[in-house]
C-alpha cells in the first residue's frame, strides 16, 4: 500500500482492514453497536466484505439483495444473487431478497427501456431503482441504518466528475454519512477510505467468493472512465486519489468550499406517493418512472 | 519470458523484471488489477522469474 507507506503480511493485513473500518465508523460517527444495520450486498467484492467486516466487528448487519434481472449472456443478476445467497449461508447470517421485476413487473433493462432514460443504457435506471428500493426496505423494516460498499475509488470519481461540471448541490451533499431525514435511514459508507485494490485484496486474501465479472453494462461507463483517470494519476503519485478525497471533506467539514455550508439550502421535500424526499414539484423519478412504465406496457 | 492474463489477454513479458515494470510495458494500470500466482497474490516490486504465469484480477468496478 505505497499510499500509506506500508506492507502487511496477509494475516496482519485482514486485522488490519477492520480495525481501520472500526476506526472509520467512530471517526465519522456511522454507527453504533446497539443500532441496526441493514447492509446493501451485490455479490461484489466490496459489498461481501462490508458485510464480512461488520459481523466480524459484533455489529447487527443483516443485508438485502436487490434482483435487477441483468442478464448479459452471463447471468449476471442471477450469479450475483448465488454468490450473495452462499455467502449469508455459510455465515449464517440474515439475508432480504427484493426481485424488482416481481415487485415493478418488469426488470431493470425493460424499465430504461420503455422510460427512455439514460441514453440507451439501463444505468441510470438502474441507479435509481436501488437508491428507492434501498430506502424503500430500510425505511419498512425498521433499519437505523443503510450501509453500502462504496470505496473510495467510488467516492473520488462520483467527486471528479462533480467537480468538472461544478454540480455544487451534489458536492454538499457528499460524504461518508447522509444523516436519516424524514423516516429515511441514514446512509453511511464505512469502506470510503480503502482503495478499490485493496478490498479486492481483503476479499481474496479471506477467501470471499464475489462476482469477477463486471456487470455487463458498465462497459464505457462515465464511472469507469473517470476511476482509470484517477489510477492513471496514483500510479504516477501514490496517495493522489486519497488526498483528492479527504482534502475535500476538510473542505466541506471547514466550510472552506465555494458551496454555502447550509444543506437546507438544497430543496427537498417528500414524494406524494412514496414518501421518500425528492426535488421535483411532483412525484419522485422512481415513482414516475414505474407509472411511466405500467402506461406503456400491454395488458392481458 | 514470464506471462500476464487479463480476462482473455495474454502478455509475454521478460523475465528478470518487476512485476510492476512489466505491468507499465504491457500498458496495463498497476492501480487496476491484482496479481496472482497459483492463487497467491504477488507484490509489485517481485521479479519476475522465467515461466511465471501471473493472473491478473481487474478491480474496477461500476457503472
Amino acid at each position: 500500500m505505497r499510499q500509506h507507506k506500508l506492507a502487511l503480511c496477509k494475516e496482519h493485513y485482514l486485522e488490519w482492514i477492520p480495525e481501520q473500518t472500526e476506526r472509520f465508523i467512530k471517526k465519522y460517527a456511522m454507527f453504533t453497536k446497539a443500532e441496526k444495520i441493514l447492509v446493501a450486498v451485490s455479490g461484489g467484492k466490496d459489498s461481501l466484505a462490508l458485510w464480512d467486516i461488520l459481523t466480524r466487528l459484533g455489529y447487527q448487519a443483516d443485508g438485502m439483495y436487490i434482483g435487477l434481472g441483468i442478464d448479459g449472456g452471463i447471468e449476471y443478476s442471477d450469479e450475483s444473487k448465488r454468490l450473495t445467497e452462499k455467502f449469508a449461508n455459510e455465515h449464517n447470517l440474515k439475508l432480504h431478497i427484493v426481485d424488482v421485476e416481481k415487485e415493478y413487473g418488469q426488470p431493470i433493462p425493460v424499465l430504461a427501456h420503455v422510460s427512455h432514460r439514460g441514453k440507451g443504457k439501463p444505468c441510470a435506471v438502474c441507479g435509481l431503482a436501488k437508491r428507492h428500493e434501498m430506502n424503500r426496505i430500510a425505511r419498512d423494516l425498521g433499519y437505523d441504518v443503510l450501509a453500502t460498499g462504496h470505496n473510495l475509488d467510488d467516492e473520488a470519481a462520483v467527486l471528479f466528475g462533480n467537480t468538472l461540471v461544478w454540480e455544487s448541490e451534489y458536492l454538499l451533499r457528499q460524504g461518508p454519512v447522509l444523516p436519516a431525514r424524514d423516516g429515511l435511514a441514514r446512509k453511511v459508507k464505512p469502506l470510503c477510505r480503502f482503495y478499490e485494490r485493496e478490498m479486492a485484496a481483503y476479499s481474496i486474501a479471506r477467501g470471499i467468493e464475489y462476482i469477477y465479472e463486471e456487470c455487463p453494462f458498465a462497459e464505457g461507463s462515465q464511472s469507469i472512465y473517470y476511476k482509470e483517470l484517477l489510477n492513471q494519476m496514483e500510479t504516477a503519485r501514490p496517495g493522489a486519489k486519497l488526498t483528492f478525497y479527504l482534502r475535500f471533506l476538510e473542505a466541506r467539514k471547514n466550510g472552506n468550499l465555494f458551496i454555502e455550508k447550509n444543506t437546507a439550502a438544497a430543496h427537498l421535500h417528500p414524494c406524494p406517493k412514496c414518501g421518500q424526499l425528492t426535488s421535483t414539484d411532483d412525484f419522485c423519478s422512481f415513482c414516475r418512472l414505474i407509472e411511466k412504465a405500467a402506461a406503456s406496457t400491454p395488458t392481458g | 519470458m514470464a506471462k500476464l492474463i487479463l480476462r482473455n489477454k495474454e502478455f509475454d513479458v521478460s523475465a528478470g523484471m518487476t512485476l510492476l515494470a512489466a505491468l507499465k510495458k504491457a500498458n496495463i494500470i498497476p492501480e487496476s488489477v491484482i496479481a496472482t500466482r497459483a492463487g497467491e497474490m504477488v507484490l509489485e516490486d517481485e521479479i519476475l522469474k522465467d515461466g511465471d504465469v501471473i493472473k491478473l484480477i481487474a478491480v474496477i468496478s461500476g457503472g
